[in-house]
């Protein structure tokens, strides 16, 4: 047991003492070394938190789609070879909407949407809005709470009800400080009164700003304002991401069949899955992450090779200190230790001062370029593992090195 | 401090058993075509509390043998055993063992660690020593052999604050720590002035005194003749083995020494 506890802890413990003595007697040379490796580190976890905070934000534009959202948009509209783009065709119904409802398991919640852009009246202002016509179900859909007040009802869409739910920026652009509910705005002369006040989502993922917009029941909408019978989209919610593939195949299925369209002729309707949409902008900012930290990790191999180049320089000048500790009796492991610890020491040390300067680095530029940076705890061990392994691996031949010399010729060395 | 040391029981009549038996020992260099014949067919019994000066011109395979027996280097042919161990059917690293427990080196140039005290120097073979001495008997140890060869209270100066003689007798206080069978020096005065030599010789005098066993390689003629037993070297064979019959007294030596600059000083 004693054997144990000398060869595995105190052994080594005391070798280490004197690697760090070595280490401290050439304290400008031993920084300059790690250097490498604190410039690698550094780099590393630095470009792993800025491409992390990216992904988060660009995670959290996603997630503010809603929850497990399809929408289903009308084709694009050709007429003498213009293409007037999504959400164009007359071909989307409130039928189809209500049978996608009905019919398909997996659908939780269904919302037709209309949409226009008019100019809103209100408190002796004027803004131009867009405004969305939806179902009373929309903001469960979208995961989007209140700040104030309360959302219509399906009764106020049967009714075709004048109420809307106004986004914070109009609020401030029309109101101000005043408390927008109870008051009245108008839209093309209808007058709708303002039931809630929608909480701040942000720009949305194609950058349009979601909190200037007024919703109003979908019927109302189309009566009032677009005097169309057409949608421009349906959103639908499904119970489950794990579904979300199956119930996008089933509502192209169910659509297909309703608009009569057979074998050979396309889709005319769009669905836009927000688990692909997810999936995708996932795997592009993992990818750029990766690239960052790639081509940061060479500086890191750099730093590896300064530390042999140094361990070897360091070996040569110490060849007689080499044979001395041979001939007093050291076996070739205690010389082998000593070096390999004075390796390990420099690149260890040189991968905590570099996440501590990495971390810095991250802030410094979260805080310059006013974006998002996320230091992980995995980035951070992972550099330390990282760098204790560069001082193994790059400390081994020059320690090897060390530990096969020859006392006589060391002994005699110069 | 005798506890220290072997006892010297057994240096007044030769024992049965040599600590050093060489019997036929040869030592070829091959380099670059070029074989040189550096030890050929040495036979060679040194005991227990014997004090002996190898001597020989450069190229006289003095320094080969002397390699042999610190056990840095292992004979080409013939046997060497050392305390009843043959050392040709010994791996490196039993090698280091050995040297660490039963050899004390001594060298011309010192070799003390630089940057290192003369305490941690004194140290260094017991932190190689299986089992491991502890930290606390490893210090009281040093410092007890510092003291003995006249150091005491020096062992936190460093090699570079201390003179020549005292960095010798740091050298000799490391060689003697782990206690060992015998003490290789090679040329241990030749870096020193007469006088200093003197001292260190009277150093070396007083450890066989105490019953520890001494080889040295010297080329001075008027070191060796501090020893008890001469041996003479020349092309890789022994030439001559003989008594010293008219021994000097290196600590006599001292004394008259000392005398005489007392004298000088008054007059």
């Amino acid at each position: 047991m004693y054997i144990l506890y000398e060869t595995f802890f105190l052994r080594p413990v005391l070798t280490a003492l004197i690697a760090l003595r070595a280490l401290r007697r050439h304290k400008l040379r031993s920084l300059l070394t790690a250097l490498g490796i604190i410039i690698g580190v550094a780099a590393v976890v630095s470009m792993i938190a800025v491409g992390n905070g990216a992904q988060a934000q660009i995670e959290s534009r996603v997630a503010s789609l809603g929850q497990n959202l399809l929408t289903v948009f009308a084709g694009n509209r050709r007429s003498g070879g213009i293409n007037s783009g999504l959400g164009s065709a007359s071909v989307l119904t409130i039928e189809d909407a209500k049978a996608i409802g009905l019919e398909i398991p997996d659908v939780i919640a269904v919302s037709p949407e209309v949409s226009t852009t008019a100019q809103v009246i209100g408190n002796g202002q004027n803004w131009s809005s867009t405004i969305a016509g939806e179902s009373a179900s929309y903001l469960q859909i979208r995961d989007w709470p209140l700040a104030a007040g309360t959302m219509f009802t399906d009764m106020d869409v049967r009714t075709g009800a004048k109420v809307a739910v106004i986004g914070s920026k109009t609020v401030s652009q029309l109101f101000g400080p005043i408390d927008p509910i109870g008051q009245t705005v108008r839209i093309k002369n209808t007058p709708f009164v303002i039931i809630g006040v929608l909480s701040s989502k942000g720009a949305g993922m194609g950058g349009n700003d979601q909190d200037d917009r007024l919703i109003i029941p979908y019927t109302t909408a189309m009566k009032r304002l677009t005097g169309d019978k057409y949608l421009r989209s349906i959103n639908v919610q499904v119970n489950s991401k794990e579904r979300m593939d199956f119930a996008q195949a089933q509502i192209t299925s169910l659509l297909r069949q309703r608009h009569r369209l057979t074998a050979e002729t396309s889709n005319d309707f769009n669905i836009l899955n927000q688990k692909e949409i997810a999936d995708t902008v996932n795997s592009i900012s993992t990818t750029i992450t990766l690239f960052l930290a790639s081509v940061s990790s060479i500086s890191l191999l750099v730093g590896g090779i300064g530390i042999m180049n140094i361990m070897l320089v360091s070996v040569t000048e110490r060849t007689r200190e080499i044979g001395i500790r041979i001939a007093i009796g050291a076996q070739s492991g205690d010389i082998l230790l000593q070096f390999l610890i004075e390796a390990t020491t420099l690149s260890l040390l040189g991968g905590i001062l570099g996440v501590l300067l990495g971390v810095g680095a991250a802030h410094l530029v979260g805080h310059l370029a006013q974006v998002e940076i996320i230091v992980s705890t995995s980035s951070v061990i992972l550099a330390c593992s990282v760098s204790f392994t560069i001082g193994v691996f790059f400390g081994f031949y020059p320690a090897r090195k060390a530990a096969r010399l020859d006392p006589i010729d060391a002994l005699r060395y110069e | 401090m005798s506890t220290l040391l072997p006892s010297p029981s057994t240096t007044l009549s030769p024992p049965s058993s040599p600590i050093i038996r060489l019997c036929d020992v040869c030592k070829t260099y091959r380099s670059a075509a070029v074989e040189v014949h550096a030890v050929r067919g040495v036979m060679l019994d040194i005991y227990r509390g014997d004090f002996v000066a190898i001597m020989g011109a450069s190229g006289s395979g003095k320094s080969s043998l002397m390699n042999m027996l610190g056990c840095l280097d292992r004979p080409n042919s013939g046997e060497y055993s050392l305390d009843g161990v043959n050392i040709s059917s010994l791996s490196r690293s039993q090698l280091a063992t050995l040297r660490n427990h039963k050899l004390g080196f001594v060298f011309q140039s010192f070799h003390l660690l630089s940057r290192t005290t003369a305490l941690e120097n004194v140290e260094l073979p017991m932190f190689y020593s299986q089992p491991l001495v502890s930290m606390a008997t490893q210090r009281k140890r040093a410092e007890a052999v510092l003291a003995k060869v006249g150091l005491a209270g020096r062992g936190d100066h460093w090699p570079n604050q201390l003179s020549g003689g005292q960095q010798q007798r740091v050298a000799i206080a490391r060689a003697l720590v782990n206690q060992p069978q015998m003490v290789l020096a090679d040329e241990p005065t030749g870096n020193l002035d007469s006088r200093t030599s003197i001292e260190i010789m009277g150093l070396f005098e007083e450890l066989n005194n105490s019953g520890i066993t001494i080889v040295m390689v010297t080329h001075e003629l008027e070191i060796a003749a501090y020893c008890k037993r001469i041996i003479v070297m020349r092309d890789g064979k022994v030439l001559s083995d003989t008594l010293n019959e008219n021994r000097r007294s290196a600590s006599r030596e001292r004394h008259q020494l000392d005398e005489a600059e007392r004298h000088a000083q008054l007059g």
